[in-house]
């Protein structure tokens, strides 16, 4: 099973190495994790997509908790986060596939960001849905090179989280 | 008053109660060590090596309650505590380690006797810091004592590079600490202790399942008279031995691996199973799939994590094992009726339980030529004071004193359960003695743990720590070899200490007593003399070779599959 974890840690050096040790340590999966500072200075946020059963899931939850500088996990498990991730994609573009990519790209409004005689390079944003499909219609014309950030999440409705 | 780092983490270790140090100086660690030449409030002990420097804090800890502090160089002598601090993180014994660092400008450039030890102990440190400026000292030093000492204890690390020991500072303790992402539970929730007592006197055959979170907690009162006012039966781990007095009718002993014969049959049939500061180690569920198959299981624990990890829970209670448990006796109190009722109905489980006791009772076979391990330590039970205090090594001779002791007081027995740390008998006994100079302390060891910190005879002889040791030698690594034995078809492969080695003459090198028995009429005459002999000595009891520790339920095997003969 699929879950969005987000942490909000303190934003101090060592860190993102207690909470990679912690999943590396105890055999939890990471499928991506994205981390930046929040409106307040002293707090960082970390987005982490995982998978395990429900007690794996509880674990995970609750061993990030006991580490002394997580301040918050909140473990988004069914349709209340909105979640988004950029990709650049770098693409071959040549002769008839131009036309192609470009019609792709208005599709999944996306932009090009660079340009070569050969090739694209994308910046697309969206649901994780998303860039899986928009790669999925590139992959066939020639894939060069692809970074994808991971998703962030943030809760739908009025209520934020401080920080 | 403006002063040095080094000076400063002194005056802290002194406000928050610290009277003893076990540390090892260093090139990094020199400034402390100058600055201690003067502090007369602190008495530092010097071990011969700084693994056992961090035993002996530990022994300390684990016997008086209170935090234990070592100190050790950058470097070599920073990774020397890792075996030390990863044998307290397992058993949750609260420790503050402070390590020297290379200078600030220095790190991350391999510096002479530089090491990340943040990154080398973070799995196995409750928290850690590195002190980048001398301002922070005082408010890390407040912080790593509270986490060191609250909620789940454990060992917290402070590395102290050296140009901050010498930059200097107006000092001043905070009076309190705030710590947002660290708030842990220590009240149990009113409502699930309503639930647990429901469901507790609606059970035929309940046990009470205690490990070392109960004698951390200092509940061992609280558990004993919940207990007797249930009369529910008890078993403990071994972390949890001397939380219940073992001499008490509803004592079970020992569960799991080693465990009483009776412990195991009542868990396996229990229809309650109460398990209270205490994790479903594998060492006492054997196999997850058939442990406890019939029973409801309360879980009471400081530490969620602890909840649920191994095995499926019906009521978790998180608190302060303390706490819950004197709640828990406020609600028995006010049901009165239904409890008279349930000490009525426990009758028949009772019943069960003694014949089981009477079937499989803890024994072995004595012969009258060749000493039995078990022989001696009933033996040194016998002789030895009301509250002494038994530190372990790890192997057979630490289950044989599991099994045959009869421990009754919390506080009592300091062995490695979780990390299993050969080494460990001695350093603690050390820590121990250094706190309760009048106490009896016995190390009891096994020849092969006996060997790997036998350097710390000169600490004990040199601070006046009449540690009694006790040797049981049977010439192999005995638990090693009890499973070749057992397991891999006789095949000893290297667990055969060869060398037979002199231990009174060892004894004597140092300026210590040894004594030795070879025959069993010896072993009463050798423990008494060695108790009565001043400062340290060495009782070595040549055991029966192959002498096996039984029940033993194979690794993987369910708990009611003991071997109780082999």
């Amino acid at each position: 099973m699929r879950h969005t974890i987000t942490v909000l840690v303190e934003n101090e050096f060592g860190v993102l190495s207690r909470v990679s040790g912690l999943f590396s340590g105890r055999g939890f999966n990471i499928d991506s994790l994205s981390v930046a500072p929040t409106n307040d200075e002293s707090i960082s946020r970390m987005t982490i997509v995982t998978s395990g059963d429900e007690q794996i899931l509880e674990q995970i939850s609750k061993q990030l908790n006991k580490l002394i500088d997580v301040i918050k996990v909140i473990d988004f498990t069914d349709e209340s986060a909105i979640e988004r991730e950029m990709a650049l994609i770098k693409v071959t573009a040549e002769e008839e596939s131009r036309a192609e990519v470009l019609r792709i790209v208005d599709i999944f409004r996306a932009k090009i960001i660079d340009v070569t005689p050969r090739s694209y390079t994308i910046e697309a944003t969206g649901a994780p849905a998303k860039i899986e499909a928009i790669l999925e219609l590139l992959r066939p014309l020639g894939l060069k090179e692809l970074v994808r950030t991971g998703p962030a999440a943030i809760g739908r409705g009025a209520k934020g989280w401080k920080g | 008053m403006k002063m040095n780092g080094a000076r400063i983490m002194l005056e802290c270790l002194k406000l928050e109660g610290v009277d003893t140090v076990f540390g090892y100086p260093g090139g990094t660690v020199i400034n402390i060590y100058d600055e201690l030449f003067s502090f007369k409030d602190i008495r530092h002990i010097l071990p011969r090596h700084e693994q056992a420097g961090v035993h002996a804090a530990d022994g300390y800890a684990r016997a008086t309650g209170k935090v234990g502090v070592a100190i050790a160089t950058s470097g070599p002598g920073a990774t020397n505590t890792v075996t030390g601090i990863a044998t307290a993180y397992m058993d949750s014994v609260p420790l503050v380690v402070i390590t020297g660092q290379v200078p600030t400008p220095l790190i991350g450039n391999d510096a002479f006797q530089e090491v990340d030890i943040i990154g080398i102990t973070r799995p196995c440190t409750k928290h850690s810091f590195l002190v980048k400026d001398v301002k922070d000292l005082p408010l890390i030093m407040k912080k790593a004592f509270y986490i060191a000492r609250s909620g789940r204890p454990g060992p917290v690390l402070v590395d102290l590079p050296k140009d901050v020991q010498i930059a200097t500072t107006e000092f001043k303790y905070p009076d309190t600490v705030d710590i947002r992402g660290y708030k842990p539970t220590i009240e149990g929730h009113p409502k699930q202790v309503e639930k647990a007592v429901t469901l507790l006197l609606g059970a035929t055959k309940p046990v009470i399942y205690v490990g070392g979170g109960v004698v951390l907690a200092n509940a061992a009162g609280e558990l004993t008279s919940l207990a007797r006012k249930l009369n529910a039966p008890v078993t403990t781990t071994l972390m949890g031995l001397g939380a219940f007095p073992e001499d008490d009718p509803l004592s079970l002993g020992l569960l799991g691996m080693h465990g009483t014969y009776y412990a195991n049959m009542a868990v396996t049939n229990t229809d309650l199973l109460v398990a209270v500061g205490a994790r479903f180690d594998d060492r006492v569920t054997g196999k997850i799939a058939t442990f406890a198959p019939h029973a409801k299981i309360i879980h009471i624990d400081v530490d969620p994590t602890s909840i649920k990890k191994n095995v499926r829970v019906d009521l978790p209670i998180v608190g302060d094992v303390k706490d819950v448990l004197t709640r828990m006796l406020k609600v028995i109190e006010e049901r009165a009726d239904k409890v008279a009722e349930f000490r009525k109905s426990l009758g028949p489980w009772l019943e069960d339980i003694k014949g089981w006791k009477e079937k499989h009772p803890i024994s072995f076979k004595q012969t009258s030529n060749v000493i039995k391990p078990q022989f001696v330590i009933q033996k040194l039970r016998e002789l030895s004071d009301d509250d002494a205090i038994i530190a372990t090594d790890v192997g057979q001779h630490q289950m044989w004193t599991a099994q045959f002791f009869t421990f009754t007081k919390p506080r009592t027995l300091l062995s490695s359960g979780g990390l299993g740390t050969m080494g460990y008998g001695l350093p603690a006994a050390m820590g121990a003695q250094a706190a309760f100079p009048k106490r009896q302390v016995i190390a009891i060891c096994g020849d092969g743990g006996f060997q790997m910190n036998l350097q710390e005879l000169a600490t004990l002889v040199q601070n006046r720590l009449p540690v009694k040791i006790c040797i049981l030698n049977n010439n192999f690594l005995g638990m090693v070899r009890q499973w070749q034995e057992l397991f891999f078809d006789k095949r000893y492969s290297q667990t055969c200490m060869e060398l037979p080695i002199d231990f009174i003459k060892l004894a004597e090198a140092f300026g210590a007593k040894g004594f030795q028995a070879t025959k069993p009429d010896e072993v009463e005459s050798v423990i008494k003399k060695g108790f009565k002999t001043p400062g340290p000595v060495i009782m070595e009891f040549k055991i029966a070779r192959e002498e096996k520790v039984l029940p033993m339920v194979p690794a993987g095997a369910s708990l009611n599959e003991m071997v109780l003969n082999a």
